[in-house]
């Protein structure tokens, strides 16, 4: 018997039937029935007239949005010097730089609670400040790695020839580095945006009660509400699809606009 | 001192990167307003490094650089009225054509009606029309690099920089440019100091080459004199081709080398040992009892418009170019033109070397250390129990002293056993000499030892140098 390439797949094509694909249709039966055992678009219709679901969505894309944002603001300029600054060994750099990401994050997250509660006293007082800072902390080398890439592939030339046509450092910044490195923030952004959507792991450990995507589906099964529970996981699924498309959609574009150089 | 035309000049520049290796060391060059300036040399020369120190991407770690007689050298690269096409274009992928050329317009706040006329005239000078609305990514190589000058030249710069503009460009298109580029320097009038590595583009397009090996100018001069009067044996092998021999001169414009006397322009005192150099269009075949030399073809290679033929003679090669083939084997002579050959003293300092004597009355240079028989150097001296005795017996005070050490590259010999010669370095030149080659040979402290070896080597081989000690001249100095 030869192994083909498709015969290698096989195993992989079993997992993902037993453990993705059937609990999928599964969380897809229960969304669109009822307690009756109906076809249904009820629980559809609730989730956007419950003020607490439609209140959770808010809260967790504020949430993300918040994460997001500041990590980019720190990630830009780190993964800018790591990628340009005068260092022999950047990669090596970059690697004590993710490094943290080896370590479970509840341990991460656990220690850091100890620098915030030394600074704030209780950190029940700050819940999502704590929670933006820790997501942030957890995150940040998800958004320096892609930015990193895209700021080191950067032509040099490029950006001498600007600051010889009479640029300033700041004009070379917002005229050339940041558009030109878009692929990169894209993707940092989609990196960092959606698992940030759902980790209520973090909320959790920084004593913030507020409910987030994630721990929402959580307390609806828990209180075996099935059908409401699985709804909310397929309309996050759906929003999850549809930014991922639309940053892949974004990204392929800017690597179009890329192609330029490399001949 | 700076006559009124010199728009720019660079004093004793020096540029390293780390304290040991100088990339350019003590530079001196004028250039004047209006003029095509190439600086040309092998890579690693130094040439792009000028160019760079020129346009404000380096600084030089002494010396100054003056524009119109005020030191620019610290600079930043928009304060200076300069503009730079890179070699890879570096068009802002980003930008459509019209915001590529009007980048710098839009920096200095020029009105829109402005920045239209002057990226369309510029346009027009690249013979580019009506690409504004274009992506970067639709244009050939060609096309990009005349974008590239476009977005240079319309800033009206006092000097533009090239830095080897056409080398990713094909054979063709790069003939085309260049004849283009020379057209363009005629019409702006501006000052181009272009790049390249490549001889026959230098020929071709400069006012002025200068031209450029290890970091110093080797020689300047229009492509003219740089090519029929090179000033050293590394000129005349770069640029263009050359038969290169070791010889001395016998009288008043008499000069001898190949065993044979030749007649020749150039004049220097009886005895000076000399380097001659003969261009293969200048060595001219004639029947063998009409020749100065006899010698027997061995290889005929079309060339496209000539046949280039390789002439044995005894053991030396020449070079030679013929409109028609001539058959291996065949007996044939030579004969030279006075002014065909180019004669250049033999650069006394050579493998001259100083080093100091120790404790042990060793002698100790910068590379390695010998025993020197030091009664030679001492009239009459003698050692006894480990110090020198001079002939009325007095204690010489040797430590300290400082001898020079000499020997004649005809009498070493490369090896690649790093044991079997006295110093070991990389090859950094190869010279040919008809019937052997003339290598330096450079050490990790930066020494360079002149050494001649049969055999051919490659550019950065390491390799010792084998010197009989019976081949090596002290002299005390000073």
């Amino acid at each position: 018997m030869k192994f083909t390439r498709s015969k290698l797949a096989i195993p992989y094509i079993i997992y993902m039937v037993l453990f993705v694909v059937l609990p999928l249709l599964v969380v897809c039966y229960y969304a669109f029935t009822g307690d009756d055992g109906n076809l249904t678009i009820d629980n559809f219709r609730n989730f956007f007239t419950n003020s607490k679901t439609m209140g959770t969505l808010f809260y967790s894309l504020v949430i993300a949005s918040a994460t997001t944002v500041l990590c980019l603001l720190l990630a830009y300029p780190t993964a800018y010097i790591l990628a340009k600054g005068p260092f022999k060994r950047s990669d090596v750099l970059l690697i004590l730089f993710v490094m943290p990401m080896w370590i479970n994050f509840t341990l991460r997250i656990t220690a850091l609670k100890e620098v915030l509660s030394m600074l704030e006293g209780n950190l029940a007082l700050h819940p999502f400040f704590n929670t933006v800072i820790c997501m942030t902390y957890d995150f940040m080398p998800f958004m320096v790695m892609p930015l990193y890439t895209s700021l080191s592939k950067l032509d040099d030339n490029v950006l001498e020839a600007a600051a010889d046509l009479g640029a300033k450092p700041w004009q070379i910044m917002f005229k050339l580095v940041i558009p030109m490195s878009m692929p990169g923030i894209i993707s940092g952004v989609t990196m960092v945006f959606l698992p940030a959507m759902t980790n209520y792991v973090v909320l959790d450990m920084v004593y913030n009660s507020t409910f987030i995507m994630g721990s929402l589906i959580g307390s609806y099964f828990s209180s075996y509400d099935w059908h409401n529970g699985s709804m909310i996981s397929v309309i996050l699924l759906l929003l999850i699809f549809a930014i991922s498309a639309f940053s892949s959609k974004l990204s392929k574009e800017e690597l179009n606009k890329k192609t330029v150089q490399g001949i | 001192m700076s006559e009124n035309n010199t728009i720019i000049e660079l004093k004793n520049i020096s540029k390293s990167y780390d304290k040991e290796t100088m990339v350019i060391d003590n530079l001196n060059l004028e250039i004047k307003k209006g003029e095509f300036v190439t600086l040309l040399g092998p890579s690693g020369c130094g040439k792009t490094t000028i160019l760079r120190m020129i346009g404000g991407f380096e600084t030089p770690t002494e010396g100054e650089i003056l524009l119109h007689g005020e030191d620019i050298s610290k600079l930043p690269p928009n304060k200076r009225p300069i503009n730079t096409v890179f070699q890879k274009y570096a068009l802002f992928p980003s930008m459509n054509i019209y915001d590529n050329i009007a980048f710098g317009l839009k920096i200095k706040k020029l009105d829109k009606k402005t920045i239209d006329e002057k990226v369309k005239k510029a346009l027009e000078i690249v013979d580019l029309e009506g690409f504004e609305k274009r992506g970067v990514a639709t244009l050939s190589g060609g096309q990009q690099q005349r974008i590239a000058i476009a977005r240079a030249i319309v800033n009206e710069p006092e000097i533009l920089l090239l830095d080897e503009p056409l080398g990713a460009l094909d054979y063709k298109m790069r003939k085309e440019m260049q004849l283009e580029l020379k057209e363009m320097h005629r019409e702006l009038g501006i000052t181009f100091i272009f790049v390249t590595h490549d001889q026959e583009e230098a020929l071709t397009m400069s006012d002025k080459i200068v031209v450029m090996a290890d970091g110093k100018i080797q020689q300047v001069g229009t492509p003219c004199q740089v090519y029929d009067t090179p000033s050293n044996v590394f000129v005349a092998d770069f640029i263009g081709e050359s038969n290169i021999f070791n010889g001395r001169m016998v009288g008043s414009g008499k000069v001898r080398f190949c065993h044979t006397d030749f007649e020749c322009v150039d004049d220097y005192p009886v005895d000076t040992k000399i380097e001659a150099m003969i261009r293969p269009e200048n060595v001219h075949i004639v029947k063998p009892s009409e020749g100065m030399l006899k010698g027997k073809v061995y290889s005929s290679i079309f060339k496209g418009i000539y046949y280039e033929i390789l002439i044995m003679v005894g053991k030396y090669e020449f070079t030679a170019q013929s409109q028609k083939e001539i058959p291996e084997d065949t007996e044939v002579g030579i004969s030279i033109d006075p002014d065909g050959i180019h004669v250049v003293p033999y650069n006394i300092h050579k493998n001259h070397f100083e080093g100091v004597v120790d404790e042990e009355l060793d002698v100790k240079f910068v590379d390695f250390s010998m025993k020197v028989d030091l009664t030679k150097l001492f009239d009459g001296a003698t050692i006894k129990e480990g110090a020198l005795y001079g002939k009325n017996g007095a204690l010489i005070e040797t430590a300290g002293k400082k001898i020079d050490a000499y020997f004649d590259p005809e009498k070493s010999d490369l090896s690649d056993n790093p044991d079997e010669g006295i110093v070991q370095g990389h090859i950094i030149s190869i010279i040919y000499k008809g019937d052997h080659y003339s290598y330096i040979v450079r050490s990790s402290n930066e020494i360079d030892y002149y050494a001649d070896d049969d055999y051919l080597w490659n550019i950065g081989d390491f390799v010792s140098v084998v010197i009989p000690e019976e081949s090596i001249e002290y002299t005390l100095m000073g």
